[in-house]
Formats: C-alpha cells, sequence, structure tokens
C-alpha cells in the first residue's frame, strides 16, 4: 500500500484497529507444532514397530514400510480436505514430518487434476516436492563424491 | 520395543517441528524454502555421520522428519560408493529413499484419480 499521509481521524482509526489485530502467537504455534509433531513422529515409530514385529525387520529396514503408511494417511487426509483444516493448528508438526512431503504432492496432483492426468497431474504432480528432492540430491551427490574421492571417506 | 524410544521419538520429533515452526514464524522463510533447507542439512549431516546416532536415540521421532530424506539420499550414495567406486554416488542415490518417493507418486496418483476434479 502506498504511504499516504492519513489525517487525524484515519489515524486514530488505524490505532484503534491495530489493537484489535490478531497477534501471531510465535510460542502457541510452536506448542502445537512440538505436540502434533510429537504425535506424529511417535505414531511413526509404533508403525516401525509394528512392521518390524509383523515382517520380522531389523529397525532401519522396518522404517520404510513406516513411512511408506505415514505418507498414505498424509495423502488421505490431504484428499478428504482434512489436511489443511488439522495443519491451520498443527503447522510444522504436520508439514515437517513426511506427511507433509505427501501433501505437497497430492495436493500438486489435485490441483492440477483438471489439467488432464497426462499434463496435470503427470506433470505438476513435483510441482512443490521437486525443490526438496532436487536440492536433496545435489546435496548427496556433492556429499557422496566427496566421500568417494578424499582419502579414508 | 521399550518405552524410552517412544519418549524420544516424542520429544526429538516435536522438538524439531517446534522449532521449525518458530522459524517459519518468526523469520521471513517460507515453508518450501525451509523444507529445501532441512533435505540439505539431512543430506550434509548424513554425510558426517552424524544422523545415525539421533536415529538410534529417538526412531521415528528422526526417521519422520524431512531431514531424514536428505540423510537417506547422502547415505544410500555414500554406501554404494564405498562397495563399487565413484559411479557408485548415482547408482545408490535412491537406494534407501525408493520407498517414500514410490509411495508418494503411486498414492498422490490414486487419489488424483479417485477424486472429482476441482474447479
Amino acid at each position: 500500500m502506498p504511504a499516504k499521509k492519513l489525517n487525524p481521524k484515519q489515524a486514530a482509526y488505524q490505532k484503534k484497529v491495530k489493537k484489535y489485530e490478531p497477534k501471531p502467537n510465535a510460542l502457541r504455534n510452536a506448542f502445537f507444532a512440538f505436540v502434533s509433531g510429537g504425535v506424529v513422529c511417535l505414531l511413526g515409530q509404533a508403525l516401525t514397530d509394528f512392521f518390524g514385529a509383523v515382517m520380522d525387520l531389523p529397525p532401519e529396514k522396518a522404517a520404510n514400510p513406516a513411512v511408506a503408511s505415514m505418507i498414505f494417511i498424509g495423502a488421505l487426509l490431504t484428499a478428504l480436505g482434512l489436511f489443511d483444516r488439522i495443519a491451520k493448528f498443527a503447522g510444522a508438526g504436520l508439514a515437517v514430518p513426511v506427511t507433509g512431503f505427501a501433501n505437497s504432492m497430492v495436493s500438486a496432483a489435485l490441483e492440477f487434476r483438471e489439467e488432464g492426468l497426462i499434463l496435470g497431474v503427470g506433470a505438476k504432480l513435483f510441482s512443490l516436492a521437486g525443490s526438496v528432492i532436487t536440492f536433496g540430491v545435489v546435496t548427496a551427490f556433492i556429499v557422496g563424491l566427496l566421500h568417494a574421492i578424499l582419502p579414508g571417506g | 520395543m521399550d518405552w524410552q524410544t517412544y519418549l524420544f521419538a516424542f520429544l526429538v520429533g516435536g522438538g524439531i517441528c517446534f522449532l521449525c515452526q518458530l522459524i517459519l514464524d518468526l523469520t521471513k522463510l517460507t515453508l518450501g524454502y525451509l523444507l529445501t533447507g532441512l533435505t540439505v542439512l539431512g543430506g550434509i549431516l548424513g554425510g558426517l555421520g552424524l544422523y545415525d546416532p539421533l536415529i538410534k536415540l529417538a526412531g521415528g521421532g528422526a526417521t519422520m522428519p524431512i531431514i531424514s530424506f536428505g540423510n537417506s539420499l547422502a547415505k544410500g550414495a555414500i554406501a554404494e560408493a564405498e562397495k563399487t567406486g565413484v559411479l557408485g554416488v548415482l547408482t545408490g542415490m535412491f537406494e534407501l529413499t525408493s520407498t517414500g518417493i514410490t509411495a508418494a507418486i503411486i498414492f498422490s496418483f490414486l487419489m488424483a484419480l479417485v477424486t472429482r476434479p476441482k474447479g
């Protein structure tokens, strides 16, 4: 908005409005993110133990089906339209775990569904998640090369 | 299955989300930048071998956040490079993350199929 000289009445109004503006309460949001993120990770750990017991896998292997299950939960919540409603309170608690990765892909898939399966869903699926994969791979590539080249790894 | 892993899963996973929410609220960083940054951080920590101890301690508290994705990319590349040489960086890159990426593609595609198009 262009800075316009306010007359006294407008200035008084602005002051009054400012008092009632909702202030972003960082600590409260962070607390909700802590609880919800903790619950998501707790569920992930429970699924890891579950798959470990059922499929007789060591923990590092059992994390794979657990991650896939969490992705399914995130995808389902997004498709049902519940993800954004929960995320309003949970914030980073739902976005930073792998559920957020699923949400970014499913929401892109649904948003571009009307443009067709090939040019819409197929082409735009990674429109949000792509940067995470790209920069992750670039980082891992450099890290891997350094390990392979440097003596002693 | 011990209860301590569950305690640390909650505390570590929650703690990571706590810090991320503070970053989102108190800085100009948006979610896309934050998630990309976390993945890069995970790749670096994975390269230094610093993320695995956290997974050992907190289980799901460390494997669920997106940092773990970067860590797994780096670990896959390094492990294969140690076995087969420099080319392993290319062949091993998605060795550990293939589950997550494949699941995300399949489930997203299915959800798009069964959901009515908007608009």
